[in-house]
């Protein structure tokens, strides 16, 4: 199989990189839509795609990697920052799919709600995984 | 107020769903696909469908296109400023949020929606 679950990360995760997590996209949410009853939703659409999930998670990737090379004597400074490149490399293609769930919400929310959240959200998952599968074939 | 406690709660909810699946997946290449989850999308659009209706929600979508391409090349600016430059996540994730701005922005006006 080449994805796979490591459930032990759970291990790895601290209560309060949860709750950053958890506070962090809150904010942006609430701030998304400050801004969409500011200035209307063409504005405030934009925000819908801002970066909440990655910054946090990429500077934990990099702590942790770091931790767990350190608690085996070694200096793990740059294989965390190589570790997080690769959740961006992962992020960029998810950006692709995150425009196809965008181009099906506009599409279809107006004809069938319910729907267009459904298909939206596998169209999110389809592209960006065909997108994955793309680059490591190329 | 109280919409503004569900969002940040829904928001809250969403965004870490998301990225505890992240945690969770390996490869890692594969994980960084839920860093670009539509997690502030699904919180908030179900909010403003039944407060202000689909054609407001509609138009967001269309506005979360130019954001999406905007994340990609924030994303991208990320990986750069990582290997490249060896800059911390913290530092790198930061600095480059200008570059979503600038590409949001840039493209909005161009293409020039209302």
């Amino acid at each position: 199989m080449i994805v796979r679950l490591k459930l032990s990360a759970f291990r790895q995760t601290r209560w309060h990189e949860y709750a950053i997590r958890f506070g962090l996209g809150g904010a942006v949410t609430v701030t998304a839509g400050v801004i969409a009853s500011a200035f209307g939703p063409v504005v405030g659409g934009l925000f819908l795609a801002f970066p909440s999930i990655f910054p946090a998670s990429a500077t934990m990737i990099e702590k942790h990697v770091r931790e767990r090379m350190e608690k085996a004597g070694l200096n793990g400074s740059r294989r965390g920052k190589e570790v997080a490149a690769l959740d961006a490399t992962g992020a960029v293609l998810g950006s692709y799919g995150l425009a196809a769930f965008a181009v099906m919400i506009w599409a279809l929310i107006e004809k069938a709600q319910l729907w267009a959240f459904v298909l939206a959200s596998v169209t999110w998952i389809a592209v960006s995984a065909l997108a994955w599968l793309l680059r490591r074939k190329l | 107020m109280l919409e503004y406690v569900l969002r940040f709660l829904a928001g809250g909810i969403a965004v870490s769903a998301f990225a505890v699946l992240g945690d969770l997946l390996r490869p890692k290449s594969f994980a960084g696909l839920f860093g670009a989850a539509p997690s502030i999308a699904l919180a908030t659009l179900f909010m403003t469908l039944e407060q202000k209706g689909a054609h407001y929600a509609a138009l967001e979508g269309r506005s979360m296109i130019i954001g999406a391409i905007a994340l990609g090349a924030y994303s991208w600016t990320v990986c750069l400023l990582l290997k490249k430059f060896m800059l911390s996540s913290l530092a790198a994730t930061t600095a480059a949020c200008a570059v979503w701005f600038a590409v949001a922005f840039g493209i909005f006006r161009l293409v020039g929606l209302q």
